[in-house]
């Protein structure tokens, strides 16, 4: 029988395949962005099942308000992702050292 | 017994395209698998019984967040093939995070084997409404509860929407756009002039 443990075990392994996604493509940040949303995917997933487990909604409200937040996240970062590719030409994060002192 | 067996289908396909999400060479197709990941994850949230959410991540991730990814990696001329220069140079030190992380969550499962902590149990305020659908219940707790949280995410949202455009919106220089107020104030005094020219000399204007 399927119980919260299965969740558990299939987001915890969806949020270290985010964190490998970031490790891996250090260079593209369309890429890590993307795997920023598997992370909050995983975290919803967790919260969804224990609100399902212990039946408690709060978890599903609380998962809401992280999809409002990474909705946010994305469009943010997204913004910022064309405004650097129009100055620089490039998106290449690890020489982004523009502002180092 | 079916309920295992999507349990697993949704799980093994949502995690297979998590994979490649990271894996695959076309940032393209990276927003494809990450969009069949944000379904496999919609079908698991409906079999534990939240509906609404599941919902929620199809109609918000694959209809506003992926096509708004699809839109920036097609709207960007990138060389992809310079970004992945160090792809395996990064491998080791990414595998070794991975599996260290791994190991913790592993760690922690065996731990809570072993008997859990008692954290408390939830005080029943957001415990279903009996016979009422999941998206009632969710809507109850929503617009009574957490009615500020609620209206706090909305702000949070204007204030990315702002941000996003005042961001990415720019003054270009030397485009002849519409100035309405110049067009309002015009007059006809000063926009019509008669002339009363020679023959064969033209018109001044």
């Amino acid at each position: 029988m399927i119980g919260v443990e299965h969740y558990v075990v299939v987001s915890s392994i969806l949020f270290v395949l985010g964190v490998l996604g970031i490790f891996l493509n250090r260079k593209n940040v369309i890429i890590i962005l993307m795997a920023i949303e598997l992370i909050l995917l995983s975290v919803n997933l967790n919260l969804v099942a224990f609100s399902s487990f212990l039946g408690d909604l709060t978890g599903q409200i609380f998962a809401m308000f992280v999809l409002t937040v990474a909705a946010g996240e994305a469009a943010i970062g997204l913004a910022i992702l064309v405004i650097y590719f129009r100055r620089r030409g490039t998106i290449a994060v690890d020489d982004v050292n523009r502002m180092k002192g | 017994m079916i309920q295992v067996l999507t349990f697993y289908l949704f799980a093994g396909i949502m995690l297979a395209a998590a994979a490649f999400t990271i894996l695959a060479r076309n940032p393209v197709h990276s927003v494809l698998w990450l969009i069949v990941a944000f379904f496999n994850a919609a079908g698991l949230m409906v079999l534990a019984g939240a509906e609404f959410i599941a919902m929620l991540l199809v109609i918000v991730y694959v209809g506003a967040v992926a096509v708004l990814f699809l839109f920036v990696v097609m709207m960007l001329d990138i060389d992809f093939a310079e970004l992945r220069a160090g792809f395996i140079k990064n491998f080791p030190l990414g595998i070794a995070v991975a599996i260290v992380l791994l190991a913790e969550i592993v760690l922690g499962m065996g731990a809570y084997q072993a008997g859990s902590l008692k954290l408390g149990t939830p005080d029943g305020s957001g415990a279903p409404v009996a016979g009422a659908s999941n998206i009632e219940s969710i809507g109850a707790l929503l617009y009574g509860k957490y009615l500020f949280l609620f209206e706090a995410a909305g702000i949070i949202l204007l204030v990315a929407m702002v941000g996003a455009i005042v961001l990415t919106h720019r003054q270009r220089s030397g485009v002849r756009g519409q100035n309405i107020a110049n067009q309002v104030a015009r007059r006809p005094d000063e926009a019509v002039i008669n002339t009363q020219p020679e023959v064969g000399q033209g018109v001044k204007l």
